[in-house]
């Protein structure tokens, strides 16, 4: 359902991302992990089409998103690390508008948004303004705006910042059914305990480029860490800092 | 002020000034600086030459050229003082109250005076690099007729720095204490107020201002009358009128330093009296800004009629409209320029009909075509000050959300083109109803009216087009307060490039009909445009205002379409 072949994007002398190949297909919930500046949201960017890669491709359900973009959104839900959306509209306007921009209107809609406020418990906040949001409740509306027009696939940008922990579980269970339902979820996310329970396959990005993949037990092999946990597994592969370094930081 | 605060104030402006240092050296830049300069080369020469000539006409007449001078600087100080006023009055809601990096400032063991010297610093610098823009020509203009040498521009300086610390002391304190008196959820709604005062003052400034008096001199009894009036200083009171007479004063041999001292004392009192109102209800005001509307909304009945008149328009293009005319009236920021602008609309229709063109046979015909294409000039500045305040910063208000956008299957050219609408239709609309009302009271004959008219409404799609290609050329994706984008570099270039526009046009009306405006001289047989000149000047407006669409319209559309090469990725 995704695809990437040779992904590459460029600031300048900076190469944020290079030569991703990535195949994911649907009903399938993959992760994306990696430090900080690893690349992942330059990726996901790149993949909900809201910047230009300089080389290679994504195609989302078999269309390529910089030659045929309209057809390769249409099917897309993004939802970005940073909750941001127009202050001035309400939760209902927000996700109503959100499906005007998929050429969706009527009582079906309305219907939809009914659904998803219900679902995420903002219903009683429909008629508020979104600059009267907490940042929990704007990251909910906006995996609700992702969701408004049933999307084949789901891209999300670390899906759990600002969720207390019902509504966290509430998010695993969604993608799970999603998935379940035949649709494909790629995430970038730095909780490790939502990437192990939920994703199928992970990645982990380091430095631009993709160092490890494949299930939770290929990354154990990869780290040589056969029985420890993704923490344990996401250090060793990304070379986290060390006890002395964190001592000296701490001027112990 | 000790060395600790001003140690302090250098740390918290260091991050500002690294900002705009990397602005200018980010890749692109260096074009868009070439666009300024050669602007900017361009617009200086023609302020400096026009009132280096004026200033020569002036020079000639004996006993009243100084005066008039003089009064001349006068008026536009006062002129520029409102302007100060009123942008510093918006610049420091946004840096003492909405800048994004207050929380981290509030949250560190910083001094409160140093905290309020160095936010002051930056309100002055946003709100008067545009007017010091402006100012330069004039000054250098002065300085040429009258012979000022190296101590004319000491002295320009020395009156210029308290003339600009005077207003945004004055504005960053009525900013406060308006935050203050404001009911807590609802400070952000304090730029409505801010729009109110302004209003008033603007109302103030003209009515001081009476220039129908000085175009009418029948009202004064004899020319002593006259003179006596030149003579007093027009604003004693205000700073304008000080740094008006310091400046001329030096010219002509009689400085007088009382003016200077006054400049200087004044702006050390208005500096010392902000600090100490930032002292006691900063603290406070802040909380209570922070707070966020509560406001519950419903549809309205007249969004619903709203809704069903945008039907045809389809779904996509229907909700892009709709979002755009929503957050358009929820905001204070957008919404209460109207206020100043209904009221920038009423004083010049007022004026127009005041216009003593009926009275006196002084006033030839030939004089009565120009106040007709003078009109046509003043309607398409206010249609450029709106395209400006309105339709210049649509692109960038969509910058933190473009993800929503660029992630839906929308096309860019779509929503340029329901932009463009929008603008289109709000300055046509405008643009009629001041333009018929003016040509009534002014009793335009017909030919010359649909000509107007004409101009009129190409100056409605050309300087909305131009408004949206400046708009995402130099978009302001990080600001916090609409009301601030206009007065950015790209909202300066938008405005000359209009005024360019603006001047082309009428150029050519002028040039077409140029024989009919001759024939109204005094002496001359007097006759009617002919139907080959008014299709001529017809002609030549459609073409320019057509170019003047469809270049920058093509230009904001590919800049439009190629967002995704140049906006960073996280």
């Amino acid at each position: 359902m995704i695809v990437l072949s040779q992904l590459t994007k460029r600031y300048g002398d900076f190469t944020a991302v290079d030569a991703i190949d990535l195949q994911i297909a649907a009903g399938e919930i993959f992760g994306l992990l990696g430090p900080n500046g690893a690349g992942k949201t330059t990726t996901l960017r790149m993949i909900a089409g809201i910047i230009e890669p300089d080389s290679g491709s994504v195609r989302i359900a078999g269309n390529d998103i910089v030659q045929d973009p309209l057809a390769a959104r249409r099917v897309l839900g993004f939802v970005p690390d940073r909750p941001f959306v127009y202050e001035k509209l309400t939760g209902a306007e927000l996700l109503r508008f959100t499906a005007g921009l998929f050429s969706l209107s009527g009582p079906d809609v309305e219907s939809r948004i009914e659904e998803l406020l219900g679902l995420w418990e903002l219903l009683p906040w429909r008629d508020q303004l979104v600059e009267s949001y907490s940042h929990g409740m704007r990251q909910k509306l906006i995996i609700s705006s992702a969701l408004v027009h049933q999307p084949d696939v789901l891209v999300i940008d670390e899906p759990m910042v600002g969720l207390d922990p019902r509504s966290a579980r509430l998010l695993k269970d969604l993608l799970r059914s999603y998935a379940d339902g035949g649709g494909t979820v790629l995430l970038s996310t730095h909780t490790l305990e939502l990437a192990e329970t939920v994703c199928d396959r992970l990645a982990v990005i380091d430095h631009c480029l993709v160092v490890a993949g494949g299930t939770m037990a290929d990354l154990r092999r990869t780290a040589s860490a056969e029985d420890a946990g993704l923490e344990e597994v996401f250090l060793r592969i990304t070379r986290g800092a060390s006890d002395a370094e964190i001592d000296r930081v701490l001027g112990r | 002020m000790s060395a600790g605060v001003f140690s302090e104030m250098r740390v918290l402006l260091r991050p500002k000034w690294l900002a705009a240092r990397r602005r200018r050296s980010t890749k692109g830049r260096a074009g868009r600086l070439l666009v300024l300069v050669g602007i900017g080369s361009a617009a200086w020469p023609l302020i400096y030459l026009a009132i280096v000539r004026l200033l020569s006409m002036l020079r000639g007449i004996e006993e009243i050229g100084p005066l008039l001078a003089s009064r001349l600087l006068g008026l536009g100080l006062l002129l520029f003082l409102g302007i100060l006023l009123l942008s510093n009055l918006i610049a420091s809601l946004s840096s003492f109250f909405l800048a994004r990096d207050l929380d981290a400032i509030r949250a560190a063991p910083v001094d409160w005076l140093s905290l309020y010297s160095a936010r002051l610093f930056e309100t002055t610098v946003n709100s008067s690099w545009m007017v010091l823009l402006i100012l330069l020509p004039v000054f250098a203009a002065y300085g040429h007729v009258y012979g000022g040498g190296v101590l004319f521009f000491a002295v320009v300086v020395a009156a210029m720095i308290p003339f600009l610390v005077i207003p945004a002391t004055v504005g960053s304190a009525v900013t406060l204490l308006l935050v203050r008196m404001i009911p807590a959820r609802r400070s952000r709604d304090m730029l409505a107020i801010t729009s109110l005062v302004a209003a008033a003052l603007l109302v103030l400034v003209l009515r001081t201002l009476r220039p129908e008096r000085l175009v009418n001199p029948e009202t004064f009894r004899n020319l002593v009358d006259f003179l006596a009036v030149l003579r007093g200083p027009a604003t004693p009171w205000l700073p304008s009128g000080w740094g008006a007479d310091v400046v001329m004063g030096s010219l002509v041999g009689s400085l007088d330093p009382f003016h200077l001292v006054l400049l200087w004392s004044t702006a050390a009192a208005t500096f010392v009296i902000g600090a100490a109102l930032h002292y006691r209800l900063y603290p406070g005001c802040f909380t209570r800004a922070q707070e966020g509307s509560d406001s519950r909304l419903r549809r309205h009945a007249g969004w619903v009629w709203f809704e069903r008149v945008l039907r045809p328009l389809g779904i996509q293009r229907r909700e892009l409209i709709l979002k755009d005319v929503r957050v358009f009236f929820r905001d204070p920021t957008q919404w209460s320029q109207l206020i100043i602008l209904a009221v920038l609309v009423v004083v010049y229709v007022y004026n127009m009909r005041v216009l003593p063109l009926q009275s006196g046979a002084m006033i030839t015909r030939f004089l009565i075509t120009l106040v007709v294409f003078l009109n046509l000039v003043l309607t398409g500045f206010i249609l450029a000050a709106i395209a400006a305040r309105f339709v210049f910063p649509m692109l960038s208000l969509e910058g933190r959300t473009l993800w929503l956008l660029r992630s839906a299957p929308v096309d860019t050219s779509t929503l340029l083109a329901m932009k463009f609408r929008i603008g289109v239709v709000l300055l046509t609309g405008l643009a009629l109803v001041l333009s018929i009302t003016t040509g009534l009271l002014l009793g335009v004959p017909g030919g010359l009216f649909a000509l107007n008219l004409l101009a009129i409404v190409g100056f409605g799609s050309a300087f909305t087009a131009q408004a949206l290609a400046w708009g995402i050329l130099y978009p302001q994706f990080e600001s916090e307060n609409a009301a601030q984008i206009p007065t950015s570099l790209g909202g300066l270039l938008f405005m000359l490039g209009a005024l360019a526009t603006l001047g082309l046009v009428t150029v050519a009306q002028v040039w077409s009909l140029r024989g009919f405006l001759v024939s109204g001289l005094p002496g001359r047989e007097p006759r009617t445009a002919m139907a080959m000149e008014l299709w001529m000047g017809a002609g030549l407006t459609v073409l320019l205002c057509v170019v003047a669409t469809v270049i920058p319209y093509r230009l904001a559309a590919a800049r439009l379409s190629k967002i995704g090469r140049w906006s960073a990725g996280g």
